[in-house]
């Protein structure tokens, strides 16, 4: 399936390029040619081209650069998870802290995170950390809210009988947190996990920008953009890479879900 | 020895709202088997929940086991069964027995050894290790009901365990709980909205009425036991039915012409002080 699908965007991508320039197609100023439509096979093409002369292939460069920014990425999530997992809990706890913080956490999302990164980049710059680490936290960033949000909608959506349950054994708030509420939450987790696998890729490739870091995906970015009049395909190429890696933190996310959470299977999404 | 004493127990639900109990008093001894039957709305849930200490009660006297309801759940001394088995997904048949005892602090083997003996108990060997989803709605019941006579409560409680089972199901759950309670020797407070499974079950059935929730009278089972499948075609399992049947239709329970008979209702009353 995923390979028909693969076919078709293909075929519609190649069609839309030979419909735009047989008919000379003008949106506004767009024009379909090379330069602004590469075809899909000379994308593929330039990842087994050297990315200089003499210099090592693209795709090499940019599997580096994607480990690179994958690290960034990765810390970021599980950092970005963490504080999200632990605000959830605390806000699941009270009605008042929910009123008191959700307006505030709801509100560090409307910030653009172009906004907010120059600031992460000066704040951390020279205390000891690696330049990448502030990329991490504005992954973070982004991270932590849908986790925040699906954590505290797993942590009371419990069955109010199941809690009844619970209190007929006098258990104790810890051990119906643990052995009540986090497994009744864990399917809601990973809905935000999925979500926050690929905001965290989003996130450090932006935060890549402003941190002035040559060495991930978002520097290669920057520095095709500069080259796009000469060579649009290695941008497109770096895209597809950058796809690649938000898909791959995806699927790793759903293994994980698969081993932890047993469920109906009609309750399993 | 009694295991329940309620004295004069009222429940109200918001501030001054609807009157979901009044004046309920009911003695029930140890080794009974007492179902609370009556039409939606009569409070018998919610009694069944005050005596757990679910739900606290507005006023009146309420005694588990010689103590306080809080402090009798507090020492684990009932077991508690729903409508829904209300069973963890994520757990196994097995673990989901073993959750009361975790709570205890049973340790590993213990615990093993204990659910060994209560699938054997509800026959459900060789499921052990499958998850809820996998059971028919019977068997998760049974399941439910394996859970709460794990750590051996004195008393269980039960919230219309079987009202969402098939007909067959039920009487074949109703035979299994008879033999369950012989052996254990517990007390059981059985909530039902069936009166054929009130009077097959139970040494007693207290009739309760709506609006507001009290009890219009109690009817002794004097019927043999062990009871089994030929209980029901006694004569005198269908004069009892025909008993529940009146006094739950003098309190209102059925959409039938009321009145008629106050005298008799006030004997049955009075028969069970």
């Amino acid at each position: 399936m995923f390979v028909a699908v693969l076919a078709v965007l293909v075929l519609l991508w190649e069609g839309f390029k030979w419909f735009g320039e047989t008919t000379g197609l003008k949106i506004g100023s767009f024009v379909v040619n090379d330069r602004t439509f590469p075809h899909s096979f000379d994308i593929v093409g330039q990842l087994f081209e050297p990315s200089r002369r003499n210099g090592p292939l693209l795709i090499e460069v940019l599997w580096d650069a994607a480990l690179f920014t994958a690290k960034e990425a990765a810390v970021g999530f599980v950092l970005g998870a963490s504080i999200g997992f632990a605000l959830g809990v605390l806000l699941a706890h009270s009605r008042l802290l929910q009123r008191g913080f959700l307006p505030y956490i709801v509100a560090s999302q409307t910030i653009p995170i172009l906004a907010i990164a120059p600031m992460v980049v000066v704040w951390l710059g020279g205390r000891g950390f690696p330049d990448w680490f502030s990329v991490s936290v504005i992954a973070a960033y982004l991270t932590f809210f849908p986790v925040t949000i699906n954590t505290l909608r797993g942590l009371t959506s419990v069955d109010p009988r199941a809690l009844e349950l619970m209190r007929s054994y006098a258990a104790s708030p810890l051990q119906i947190l643990w052995k009540l509420r986090l497994p009744t939450s864990l399917p809601y987790l990973f809905t935000a996990f999925k979500i926050a696998a690929t905001a965290c890729v989003v996130g450090a490739i932006i935060g890549e920008l402003p941190a002035s870091i040559q060495d991930g995906l978002g520097g290669a970015i920057l520095n095709f953009n500069q080259y796009y009049a000469s060579s649009p395909e290695s941008l497109w190429a770096t895209n597809l890479i950058a796809a690649a890696l938000g898909i791959a933190f995806f699927v790793a996310v759903v293994i994980v879900e698969r081993i932890v959470v047993k469920r109906a299977p009609e309750h399993v999404a | 020895m009694t295991v329940v004493s309620l004295k004069e127990v009222s429940k109200e639900f918001g501030a001054g709202g609807v009157r979901a109990l009044q004046g309920i008093g009911l003695e029930i001894a140890e080794g009974e088997f007492v179902s609370l039957i009556g039409p939606s709305g009569c409070g018998k849930s919610t009694l069944l929940r005050i005596i757990g200490d679910l739900i606290q009660p507005s006023g009146g006297d309420v005694v588990v086991n010689g103590k306080s309801p809080n402090q009798a759940r507090l020492d684990r001394d009932y077991g508690i069964v729903f409508q829904d088995a209300v069973l963890f997904d994520w757990r196994t048949v097995a673990k989901n027995i073993a959750l009361p005892l975790e709570m205890m602090g049973w340790d590993r083997a213990r615990r093993a050894e204990r659910v060994k003996e209560l699938v054997d108990l509800v026959e459900l060997t060789g499921f052990e290790s499958n998850h809820p989803w996998e059971l028919s709605g019977g068997m998760q019941q049974r399941v439910s009901i394996a859970r709460a006579l794990s750590f051996d409560p004195p008393l269980l409680l039960m919230d219309e365990p079987f009202g969402a089972l098939d007909e067959m199901t039920r009487e074949r759950l109703n035979l299994e709980l008879l033999r369950i309670w012989e052996a254990s020797g517990s007390t059981v407070v059985f909530v039902t909205h069936s009166i054929s499974e009130a009077v097959f079950l139970s040494t007693r059935v207290v009739v309760m009425s709506p609006r507001p929730g009290r009890i219009v009278g109690i009817v002794d089972v004097d019927l043999p036991q062990p009871r089994t499948s030929e209980t029901r075609e006694e004569p005198r399992f269908a004069e009892l039915i025909r008993d529940v049947r009146r006094l739950l239709r003098r309190g209102g329970g059925f959409d039938v012409e009321e009145g008629s008979g106050e005298e008799e209702l006030i004997v049955a009353e009075e028969g069970l002080q």
